[in-house]
């Protein structure tokens, strides 16, 4: 089915109903995470490591398992060794035995936070009292933290033998690099040499917390059949249910993973960490085990998205046509390998159409928190970089920053990165809507100044399954297996109202326990409303089939007779109609329950594209940045929730701010986490950001039903370079080192940035 | 270790529990009291997502330690909405989308309400910096700050109409 | 270890009685940082004296021509009280800069002070106004200067079993107002990357009469910077005085490197923001600087 023509024709998509779980979380009713309690159910602690690097000699449990109420300990022993193999997870893919050990330390301790031992208890404290007894006799090894430290040949080894990717032939790289990945096109020396301007750098980024604020928190039932059933938050019940069969060495129909409501995610909720250990503190005790991680613990040993260090090099002709990129990045992994130097490659330049390109991603292994994935993984540090490159480069041509943009975007037929041409998307709409606002001409005020960014995410499809279900009174039930992170019932909802032509408050959605419909991929890649919605809208057909075949009966007439019209099925011959409720009614007598469940695995999304302008205010002693005003455009194919839609732009763009202004993961020279805490780790507050303007660009994807677009990650991309170029062009410095805190601002207006 | 006994009010109903003396109030409700509606999104005092009024002020409950609620009045989350009523707050952070998640929102609800119960008219900025301890990742507060305008505009209606 | 009991003491003779009893015991105010520090373990009281059931101590009153206030009134009731905002604007501003409405509504200055956190917000303010406090222990009462109080981070002078039940302030000097300001990268909910309180008195013809000005999260306790007033004292507080200011505060300085800023920078805002506070204590002394 082929995205209709107009949106006119919709009475439900565009719109913007109140969610269906929005009462209970208004009300606090909804359960998410730390919230679930199961019955007898013991609590879990976690012993972590004070060390960044050390080899675990000994382990000694007893003087915890004496503590009254505690009834099991577990440490890395416990653990099944593992045959390595990949497991790929959508944005991300990882190794069986290194994410095992993430979850706990087997033999070595990697960074500051890591799991080592567990124990359970009949109380909070009784757990937390015999966690401070276990004994861990640590031989502290040298750590590296630092990027360019950890990537150099003579640095401490990480891992003995780590498996490197992607060199070439007899290249030597540092023990801690684990990936190389290279894109390239065109004579770059060349290219290069022809150019009227070029812009070569230097950039580089601190790495970032996804800051979700429900902390992970599990409860796991190991139960006498040898069945396990959890109960946790996450972005994919079915990755939570994989990843802890693979570590526990189970069949998959072992595990249900029964999903509650997910305190946001940001792609950091797509790894396993406490779910396994609490499957095994249940096992040995026999009884339900809740793990919950404190804060601390969160940024201690979840997350972060890399930091980086980039060079770039742009050159153009004097018209401002890119005619060369070079660009050559080293992003940190944490303590195991990672995905996104490969998606960072993927996105370096991958908004505008560049004759000769390079871009090398190197990935390092360093003593930190294996990362995970964050927003758009792998692409805001290089489209900092990139962007930023990009604002100098029109600074040396004279040429308005926009117009450079629109000069090199790609565009609907232009080849990609990889050389095959681009489908219906939107760059180029969207610098022209950014042109053409208000607040791009607006004057500004006095120490004020403006900058402007563009940014791309691929977006993502992959298989997802749909239920629909018709009760006998005629209710339509929908079932998803995607969790719910803000506002996806509502938009599952929505299509199955417009497929169904029925009214919004018809159909009732739950997501779905991992035994209770078929896979369905996590939500991330931006793809839940594009695959997950697609799945909903077939399966709505199906039954929609079904209900015409049961009205032909109904009604005595040939099937092809019937269609299927405003949640009624029409015989023109008969004419007669039937409801959905009159066919429901009636379903026993005419071939039973009527219901229909729907695997999909599409892959024809389309990437998303973003252009912010920021409006950033200096105070000319301090360096204090304020953000004065803000506006977001983005190509969302089309919003079924416009509401939701809007969300996504002023959340991401928040999120990037944050990460351009104050965010960063500070470490002291011991190698332990300074600010593990939102104290010191500073996210924007509501008294720091103005109103996030957004403009939605509309071009639909021709692919989805009714056009969708991810529109979940493009929002983080632009924001870096768009803020730094503000603070920038207001202080007649480019910012090029993020973040930009009063000091480094302060440091660059005195000459010594 | 001996526990306290402690009664108070919670959402104007009496409730007795015993505590540890280091247990917060925030503990107690979502642990004995089983009122998970307060949320616990740092334990410190930074996020504002356990926010509940004690004694008339909004506080953070993990702040607050359980022996201290003894003879108090305690307001959440919970309490908010009249049975299946809502308050206009809750009515206007569903129909501004002022929500993603959830987790932080009851915070974000307790405390615009006590804004809003002793300041029926306040500027965006006066909004901002009273909800700057409530922390909200996935909004960028924007809805959040239009949602609490709007009820703060209805409940001006109520008034004047009441 | 978690505490083992949790006292709630009516009478501040009850309360000294309960501390000085017990060497693991510590008396919890608003409990901002206490409650925390005991949640992360870095302090593991055995019994917990909580002051704020003590009446007495959560009264602020007119003590002469000053005010008293009590260790246990938390920072936003400081600002319903008009006439110790009218006469203090500094100290009550820089006491509703702690955390969040939230922390504000349980935060105490006296918590502030005890906590000898050398970036404490309302702390240089108080030592700008010259505010002391009221110390009571197992051998009575003792009245002592704010900046007595804090030995160094995380550590205060009170001996074993004292606690601070009361801050005083003085009535305003004739002419005389007072301001504080921090800088944080944030607009809330952060700790001072540095901080500047001023207390300045102006006579008829807009000459400095008295000028006391403080810095905080500037050395390992807040400084009252004596040659920073002098520089001001018998001036009109012109550019040159400012300057002179400015250079006794930087010279002052003596900070640290560390997660929420450089030494450097911390040096340059203190300057930077004693000048700001002494012009906003100016303005409101009647002055125009």
């Amino acid at each position: 089915m082929n995205a209709p023509e107009s949106k006119d024709t919709f009475k439900v998509v565009g719109t913007r109903p109140i969610r269906p779980d929005g009462v209970e979380k208004v009300t606090g009713k909804a359960i998410f995470g730390p919230d679930y309690k199961a019955s007898n159910m013991l609590f879990g602690a976690i012993v972590r490591s004070p060390h960044p690097h050390a080899r675990v000699r000994g382990i000694d449990t007893k003087k915890a398992e004496a503590v009254a109420g505690v009834h099991a300990c577990v440490t890395g022993a416990d653990f099944p060794t593992l045959e390595d193999t990949i497991i790929r997870m959508g944005e991300s893919a990882g190794s069986t035995t290194d994410m095992s050990q993430n979850v706990m330390a087997q033999g070595t301790v990697f960074y500051d936070g890591h799991a080592v031992a567990a124990v359970a208890a009949t109380s909070q404290e009784a757990a937390d009292e015999a966690a401070a007894l276990i004994e861990v006799d640590y031989e502290v090894l040298p750590h590296v933290i630092d990027i360019n430290d950890a990537f150099k040949q003579d640095a401490p080894v990480i891992h003995k033998d780590q498996r490197q990717t992607g060199l070439g032939e007899g290249e030597k790289a540092g023990p801690n690099v684990s990936t190389k990945f290279v894109m390239a096109n065109g004579e770059m020396a060349k290219a290069l040499e022809g150019a009227a301007a070029t812009v070569s750098e230097h950039y580089s980024l601190l790495p970032v917390h996804q800051g979700y604020i429900e902390p992970h928190a599990c409860v796991a039932t190991w139960k006498a059949d040898g069945k396990i059933d959890i109960w946790c938050s996450s972005q994919g019940a079915f990755n939570i249910r994989m990843l802890t069969a693979s570590f526990l060495h189970l069949e998959i129909g072992r595990i249900r993973v029964m999903p509650l409501e997910i305190g946001g995610g940001f792609g950091g909720k797509n790894s396993v960490y406490i779910e396994p250990v609490a499957a095994l503190l249940s096992k040995k005790s026999g009884r339900p085990v809740r793990l919950a991680m404190s804060r601390s613990d969160v940024f201690r040993a979840t997350g972060p998205a890399p930091g980086a260090e980039i060079d770039v090099t742009l050159g153009a002709d004097a018209d401002g046509k890119l005619v060369a990129a070079d660009v050559t990045f080293k992003y940190s992994a944490g303590a195991f390998r990672g995905t996104d130097a490969m998606t960072g490659v993927m996105h370096a330049i991958s908004q505008y159409l560049v004759p000769a390109f390079s871009v090398t991603g190197w990935e390092v292994i360093c003593n930190m928190p294996k990362h995970a994935a964050y927003r758009a993984p792998g692409a805001p540090q290089v489209n900092f970089a990139v962007e930023s490159a990009m604002n100098e480069l029109a600074d040396e041509l004279g040429l308005d920053p926009l117009d450079i943009r629109i000069k090199n975007a790609v565009a609907p037929g232009m080849p990609s990165m990889m050389g095959t041409p681009f489908g219906e998307i939107g760059l180029v709409e969207c610098l022209e809507a950014a042109k053409v606002h208000p607040h791009y001409s607006a004057p500004l005020g006095p120490n004020q100044a403006r900058g402007v960014a563009c940014g791309t995410w691929m977006n993502f499809g992959g298989p997802s399954t749909a239920s629909v279900s018709i009760a006998e009174d005629g209710s339509v039930l929908v079932a998803e297996g995607n969790p719910d992170i803000g506002g996806s019932r509502a938009s599952m909802a929505m299509m199955a109202a417009e497929t169904f032509g029925i009214s919004y408050d018809e159909i009732n959605v739950t997501i779905a326990d991992t035994s209770s419909i078929g896979f369905s991929m996590m939500t991330g890649g931006s793809r839940t409303t594009f695959a997950t919605g697609k799945a909903v809208v077939e399966a709505a057909q199906a039954v929609i089939e079904i209900l015409c075949e049961r009205a032909a009966k109904m009604l005595e007439v040939d099937v092809g007779d019937v269609e299927w019209m405003d949640g009624e099925a029409v015989s023109k011959s008969a004419g007669k109609r039937l409801t959905l409720k009159e066919i429901a009614v009636k379903s026993g007598a005419t071939g039973g329950p009527i219901s229909f469940e729907k695997g999909v695995n599409p892959l024809d999304h389309l990437p998303g594209y973003g252009v912010h302008i920021c409006d950033t205010e200096v105070d000319p002693e301090t360096g204090h940045v304020t953000v004065t005003r803000y506006t977001a455009v983005q190509d969302v194919g089309r919003a079924i929730h416009p509401a939701y839609v809007e969300g996504q732009l002023q959340g991401g763009a928040v999120q990037g701010i944050g990460w351009a202004l104050n965010e960063a993961y500070i470490y002291n020279k011991d190698g332990t986490l300074d600010n593990a805490g939102f104290l010191d780790y500073r996210m924007p507050v509501a008294s720091d950001m103005p109103m996030i303007d957004t403009v939605m660009i509309e071009k639909p994807n021709p692919a989805h039903p009714y056009g969708v677009k991810g529109v979940g990650e493009v929002s983080i991309v632009p924001p870096l370079a768009a803020v730094g170029a503000a603070v920038g062009n207001a202080i007649g410095k480019p910012m090029r080192d993020l973040p930009i805190s009063p000091d480094r601002v302060y440091s660059a207006m005195n000459g010594k940035g | 270790m001996s526990k306290i006994h402690v009664t108070t009010t919670v959402n104007g109903d009496e409730r007795e529990f015993l505590c540890t003396p280091g247990q917060t109030l925030l503990d107690v409700l979502r642990g004995e009291l089983g009122m998970t509606g307060s949320k616990e999104g740092c334990g410190s005092g930074d996020c504002g997502a356990c926010t509940v009024v004690l004694d008339g002020e909004m506080v953070c409950s993990c702040l607050v330690l359980a022996g201290e609620a003894q003879g108090r009045s305690v307001s959440t989350i919970e309490g908010v909405a009249e049975g299946s009523q809502l308050h206009p707050i809750q009515q206007k952070f569903l129909e501004h989308a002022a929500l993603q998640c959830g987790f932080c929102t009851p915070g974000f609800i307790v405390a615009a309400k006590s804004l809003l119960d002793r300041n029926p008219d306040p500027t965006e900025t006066e909004v901002r910096y009273w909800l700057a301890g409530n922390l909200c990742r996935c909004t960028g507060y924007d809805k959040i700050i239009k949602a609490v305008m709007d009820a703060a505009a209805e409940l001006r209606q109520e008034r004047t109409a009441a | 270890m978690p505490p083992t009991a949790y006292h709630a003491p009516e009478t501040i003779e009850q309360a000294v009685n309960l501390l000085s009893g017990d060497a693991s015991a510590r008396p919890l105010a608003g409990g901002t940082d206490l409650v925390v520090q005991i949640r992360s373990g870095r302090a593991a009281p055995g019994a917990i004296v909580d002051l704020k059931r003590i009446a007495k101590l959560r009264e602020i009153r007119r003590e002469g021509e000053g005010f008293a206030i009590g260790a246990a009134v938390p920072c936003t009731a400081l600002k319903d009280n008009a006439a110790l905002a009218a006469a203090w604007p500094g100290v009550v501003e820089a006491a509703n800069l702690i955390g969040s409405v939230q922390v504000r509504n349980r935060a105490t200055m006296a918590g502030n002070l005890c906590n000898a956190s050398p970036a404490a917000d309302s702390v240089p303010a108080l030592v700008a106004a010259g505010a002391t406090c009221i110390v009571v222990g197992p051998s009575g009462e003792r009245e002592v200067s704010v900046e007595q109080i804090p030995a160094g981070p995380g550590a205060t002078s009170l001996k074993s079993g004292e606690f601070v039940a009361e801050i005083r302030l003085p009535g305003p000097a004739k002419g005389g107002s007072d301001a504080y300001l921090r800088s944080i990268p944030r607009t809330e909910m952060d700790i001072a990357v540095v901080g500047a309180g001023a207390s300045i008195a102006l006579d008829g013809n807009g000459t400095c009469t008295a000028a006391r000005i403080s810095i905080g999260a500037a050395a390992p306790t807040v400084l009252l910077v004596e040659d920073a007033g002098k520089a001001l004292v018998g001036t009109k507080l012109d550019d040159a005085a400012i300057d002179k200011m400015m250079e006794a505060v930087r010279a002052a300085c003596n900070p640290i490197d560390d997660k929420r800023g450089t030494a450097e920078y911390r040096t340059a805002m203190a300057g930077i923001l004693a000048k700001r506070v002494v012009q906003i204590a100016c303005e409101r002394a009647g002055g125009n600087s």
